[in-house]
């Protein structure tokens, strides 16, 4: 029966049967083909659950309306309870199996610490009274599903192609496929639960969950990096994870309740409630670990060595927005809160710093990282500002952040499949080696960057709200960053283009292309539409939590959604002008979009038949017939190479990494510093 | 287009030149000559020059060079060859690795002797060359602007015709200035 | 809607599309001009710079890459935009993003022929472009709260059309902004020191840098396209001190004549500096006028509210 409940409950299962089918498929073929429909049908239960959501959500049966969504268990929910305090011990077991395998013990402490936590109170601890409804469902979660399901899957059928090829080249690795896409397919039943459930105790563990599947994925090649690497990333994510152990015994000693949006409501409502302080700035701590904020930055760094697909569902669609979902669930209590501060201050700063770094990276998939990190940071910053326009802004910055990140990493990776190089040197004239992928990489950057593109209309959103805000330091950090996210971009894309070179093998699979230019439909769809999504998505939901905390609409179970939505649209009319994006400015948005496609076309066209004599570039006369060699002084022939600029002497690694960490150790310290100050005094 | 002539930019390549010539073409450029008073600016790239200014007799080594530089100013365009050596190889001329003027490689439009060719002699030069640019403009458009099918431009040019004088004897020293104010 | 002020701003944008490079022409002959005077030369005409934009335009088209054509007149067209959307009195923040667009086209037309020159080029005037991002960022922040720290406006905003009716003149909430911006200008006007990526005249770094491998009409756009722009910056200092009394027209033409003609004399009294001297420096100088202005800015408001 077609239900939400069924729905969320088909959302979380059917991938973990994939899990084991593919575990299961003997040969490459026939995995090949049970990934591609646990893919098909993964974007096939999304599109109902959305169809579902956006048309039938008030005449829903068995639901409770709660003001903001919709509230339900799922069918078997003693089961799924069960499921995820027995997810818990597994994961604990495969961490301490797996860490003292290597050697790494300390990192098992870690994980019994949090478990033995969560044991404890679910065994020994109060149990809240009455009937506490472990689903929740709203605008935010169906956007979530949406990337997780679509980009996310996507992801998964261009993998079949890509690790058919990357194991062709590397050779020397164990072919792990099996395990590979398993993991893949856990990842997708974890981020659903994750981003549908508001049962406190679930939700910690979907969140270990992908943290596991992050750790075993990034050692998928098992050599001494990757496992240092992979080791690094689930420390810090433990670390992370034990803000969700903290908050769960605080939830049943001290609030008395594991409902999620029931502690924000605490959170934001009740000011004077030091514990809820502290809960606040854990959940933000385990949310920056998460979203590889500084200091915790390196464990994505590190995540590069995984195979390309792995890189991208973790970066762009999946893990990382887990952060950024937990921080835009919290954000009506974060704002105006000094938690909310330093969470933005770490957001700034980290958006600033890695797209300093992205200067001096000539590795394509390390400046994807560190731009993933950048805009994570002002997802960060937006979500702990927290205002009406930044979480606006911050949704927007998921959105197209996840489409073009993800377009990006599989180009890099086809790239490096076909050329056996992912440096940016390497990349010279693509445009004529592999026009294909090529295009797709310049979609996708000019999506990251460029005006009036989604991410950059975001930037400039929240930049508004920011000065709004009046957060001086903000918006310097985000003047200044966005100068810096501009140079790395555009060094990387004017490599692109070039003369004289031979058309290249392409290797690149069939899904692979399906994938990437479902993609590029995407984003050129999600850019056009931007209007709709803004009024009809981001908004009512933007909206709707900001004033179902403050407004007492909160848990009145008479009110349907509809209700609601009528209400605070009718009453709060004016709110509309706050948005960034006033008509005019769409108008022009949408037009610049237009033109910025058509005219580099009209224009080609135009200049198609001029005339030109070709000639070979200034080089002071001595090329020796073409662009690329000249004869040296020695009367011989050299190559001539014109290499990117990486400016190491400033935004290297070396110079400005540990900095960066130390101020980012600073920021978290000082949060978790003053949220434990504000408990004990409340305590004294 | 009548101002075509009115904005002839320079590129200046010493080929094997003592040095001698080059500080005269520059000294053209300083406010005592100041030939931006016409426009005409030393641009250093040849995609942008106008006129292709040589000083010094051509070698085996750079004869290739001139020549790409020459390919790579595009039409219409003139040569001028500042100073004996690049008229006819000068006092250079049956040095070993000398192939002569550069008139061996590439098609010259105006010579200016002289040694060292004197600024009055050289910005004459380049006036002179600017009525053959602007008449080679004018021959474009009427073969339809299109690319001039490579003319044999040898016959342009006419020694003779040069402007200045070939013997600059000490006595006209005195009214270069009266010539530059 | 139809209404006189629309009519007048489509009036400005045409009178910009039309008369920008007239204007823009005229002043670089001003600026030969002087700037030969000051040299002690008697220099070219006024009107050079139209001789020389018509003789280009004439010019045969040489090559590398003939898609070069095509990004150039992207690229023009995304700075005639810029233009037309800031003298139509659309969002400043807009017109920044826009302009920045355009240069990428630039930057693209150079890179695609990946010769060592143009390489070079490129590269540095990537790294302008990061050292003049900031402020023109700051400087649309800036006019925005300058019409919230004045109390004519109910909301503040972004628009050139609201801020040219304040009664008081932007600079005045703005010091630090304007200084950052003239700052700039020079970096924008590729004039002395900061001509590192190409430069105008006969003022030669790494050949012509950016622009080494345009040829004929390419070239012309580009000088074409840099008139607009001009234009338009010129117009941004304008915007400092006009206000709603008309007479604050006649002070903003006084203060664009004064600051091209301090740009002017800056480019002849300063040599060449390196590309990380000039990082330094405008970073430094936008943070701090820019971000002192800014925190008091701040504070004013929410003194005021």
């Amino acid at each position: 029966m077609l239900s939400m409940a069924n729905l969320i409950a088909a959302l979380i299962v059917i991938p973990l049967i994939f899990a084991v089918l593919i575990a299961l498929m003997p040969s490459d073929k026939a995995r090949g083909i049970v990934v591609y429909a646990g893919g098909v049908i993964n974007i096939a239960l999304v599109l109902c659950t959305t169809y579902m959501w956006v048309f039938k959500r008030n005449q829903l049966s068995n639901v409770t309306y709660d003001g903001s969504g919709i509230c339900f268990n799922l069918p078997f929910n003693d089961v799924f309870n069960f499921l995820t305090l027995a997810g818990d011990l597994i994961l604990m077991v495969v961490i301490i199996a797996l860490s003292f395998k290597y050697h790494k013990k300390i990192i098992a402490l870690l994980s019994i610490i949090q478990t033995c936590i969560v044991m404890w109170v679910e065994v020994n601890g109060p149990h809240p009274k009455g009937e506490q409804l472990s689903m929740h469902f709203d605008w935010l979660s169906c956007i979530m599903i949406l990337i997780i399901g679509i980009v996310g899957s996507l992801i998964a059928i261009y993998a079949v192609g890509y690790m058919r090829g990357y194991h062709v080249h590397h050779k020397e690795f164990a072919d792990r496929r099996k395990f590979f896409f398993s993991m893949i397919f856990v990842f997708y039943a974890a981020m659903f639960g994750l981003v549908t459930t508001q049962h406190i105790m679930w939700l910690e563990c979907f969140w270990e969950t992908t943290s596991v599947c992050s750790f075993l994925l990034i050692g998928y090649t098992k050599t001494d990096e990757a496992i240092t690497n992979c080791f690094r990333a689930l420390w810090m994510n433990l670390v992370g994870g034990l803000g969700f152990a903290v908050v769960i015994l605080f939830s049943a000693y001290k609030f008395h309740s594991f409902n999620m949006n029931d502690l924000i409501y605490t959170f934001s409502s009740d000011i004077s409630n030091t514990a809820a302080t502290l809960c606040l700035a854990a959940l933000a701590f385990a949310a920056i670990s998460k979203t590889a904020q500084f200091p915790f930055s390196k464990w994505l760094l590190g995540a590069m060595v995984a195979p390309t697909p792995s890189s991208a569902l973790l970066h762009s669609a999946t893990m990382v927005k887990a952060g950024v979902y937990l921080l835009l669930r919290i954000s009506p209590a974060l704002s105006g809160t000094k938690v909310g501060t330093c969470v933005y201050l770490v957001g700034g700063f980290t958006f600033f710093a890695a797209s300093l770094l992205a200067i001096s990276q000539s590795d394509g998939k390390k400046v994807l990282a560190y731009s993933t990190i950048s805009n994570l940071g002002l997802m960060v910053a937006c979500a702990g500002i927290g205002t009406v326009e930044t979480v606006w802004a911050a949704m927007f910055l998921m959105i197209f952040h996840a489409i073009s990140k993800s377009m990006c990493f599989q180009a890099v990776g086809a790239i490096e499949n076909s050329t056996h190089s992912r440096d940016i040197e390497d990349m010279q004239g693509l445009m004529r080696r592999l026009p294909k992928l090529a295009l797709i990489l310049l979609i996708g950057m000019v999506g990251m960057y460029l005006a009036p593109f989604g991410m950059l209309i975001s930037k400039w959103a929240a930049l508004k709200s920011m000065v709004d805000a009046s957060s001086t330091i903000m918006v310097l950090f985000v003047c200044f960053g966005s100068a810096s996210t501009m140079f790395y971009w555009t060094k990387w894309m004017s490599k692109l283009l070039g003369t004289n070179e031979e058309k290249q093998n392409d290797v690149t699979e069939k899904n692979e292309y399906i994938s990437m230019f479902t993609h590029a439909g995407l984003a050129i769809c999600v850019c056009l539409g931007l209007p709709i999504i803004s009024s009809k998505v981001v908004l009512p939901h933007v909206l709707l939590s900001q004033f179902w905390y403050n407004y007492g609409i909160y848990g009145q179970a008479s009110i349907s959604s509809k209700d609601t939505e009528s209400l605070i649209m009718g009453s709060f009319d004016t709110l509309k002008t706050l948005v960034p994006l006033n008509e005019n400015n769409l108008r022009t948005m949408i037009f610049m979009i237009i033109a910025i496609i058509i005219v580099p076309v009209v224009t080609y066209f135009l200049t198609r038949n001029t005339k030109t004599k070709p000639v070979i570039g200034y080089m002071n006369g001595i090329n020796t017939g073409d662009n690329k060699h000249f004869t040296d002084s020695f009367g011989g022939e050299k190559e001539l190479h014109v290499s990117n600029w990486y400016m190491d002497d400033y935004f290297g690694e070396k110079k400005i990494f540990t900095p960066s960490v130390i101020i980012g150790v600073i920021l978290n310290l000082s949060m978790l510093g003053i949220a434990l100050a504000t408990w004990m005094g409340g305590v004294l | 287009m009548k101002s075509f002539h009115k904005s002839p930019w320079l590129i200046h390549y010493d080929a094997s030149s003592c040095n001698g010539c080059d500080i005269e073409v520059l000294a053209c450029t300083m406010p005592r000559y100041d030939v931006e008073r016409f426009g005409i600016i030393n641009t250093g790239n040849p995609m942008h020059a106008d006129i292709f200014c040589v000083t010094g007799g051509v070698n085996t080594q750079n004869a290739p060079i001139v020549k790409q530089i020459y390919d790579q100013i595009p039409e219409p365009k003139v040569v001028l060859a500042v100073g004996t050596c690049a008229c006819t190889g000068g006092i250079f001329k049956e040095c070993y690795n000398i192939l002569g003027g550069v008139d061996q490689v590439i098609p010259v439009d105006v010579y200016v002797p002289g040694c060292a060719a004197r600024p009055e002699s050289i910005i004459d030069g380049v006036v002179k060359a600017l009525a053959l640019y602007q008449e080679k403009h004018d021959k474009m458009v009427q073969e339809g602007r299109g690319l001039p099918e490579d003319p044999s431009l040898d016959e342009d040019n006419d020694v003779d015709e040069n402007a200045s004088n070939d013997d600059n004897s000490s006595d006209e020293n005195a009214s270069d200035e009266e010539n530059a104010s | 809607m139809i209404n006189t002020v629309n009519i007048l701003r489509l009036i400005a944008v045409i009178v910009f599309i039309v008369c920008a490079p007239f204007i823009g022409g005229i002043l670089d002959g001003f600026d030969r001009k002087i700037s030969a005077r000051m040299q002690r030369r008697i220099g070219p005409k006024v009107t050079q710079p139209f001789y020389d934009v018509l003789k280009l335009f004439n010019k045969e088209f040489v090559s590398v890459n003939k898609s070069q054509l095509f990004l150039l007149l992207s690229y023009l067209f995304f700075v005639i935009f810029a233009g037309a959307l800031f003298f139509g009195g659309y969002d400043l923040l807009m017109v920044f993003l826009c302009t920045s667009t355009a240069s990428i086209f630039l930057i693209l037309a150079a890179s695609s022929t990946h010769t060592a020159y143009t390489g070079v080029g490129t590269l540095r005037e990537l790294v302008q472009m990061m050292c003049c991002e900031p402020m023109e960022l700051l400087v649309a922040i800036g006019f925005y709260l300058s019409t919230s720290a004045n109390k004519d406006f109910v909301t503040p905003t972004f628009k050139v059309i609201d801020l040219v009716r304040s009664d008081m003149p932007a600079i005045i909430y703005l010091p630090g902004f304007f200084i950052g911006f003239i700052f700039i200008l020079t970096i924008k006007f590729r004039k002395s020191p900061f001509d590192i990526s190409t430069s105008h005249h006969a003022h030669q770094e790494v050949v012509k840098g950016v622009t080494a491998e345009f040829s004929g009409a390419a070239y012309g756009i580009v000088e074409v396209a840099e008139w607009y722009e001009q234009v338009m910056l010129l117009g941004v200092v304008g915007l400092f001190f006009i206000t709603s009394n008309p007479l604050s027209y006649i002070v903003a033409a006084l203060a664009i004549i004064l600051v091209y003609f301090l740009e002017i004399i800056i480019d002849n009294t300063s040599a060449r500096v390196k590309w990380d001297l000039m990082f330094k420096l405008s970073w430094g100088i936008i943070f701090i006028c820019g971000g002192t202005n800014l925190l008091v800015l701040e504070i004013i408001r929410n003194i005021n509210i």
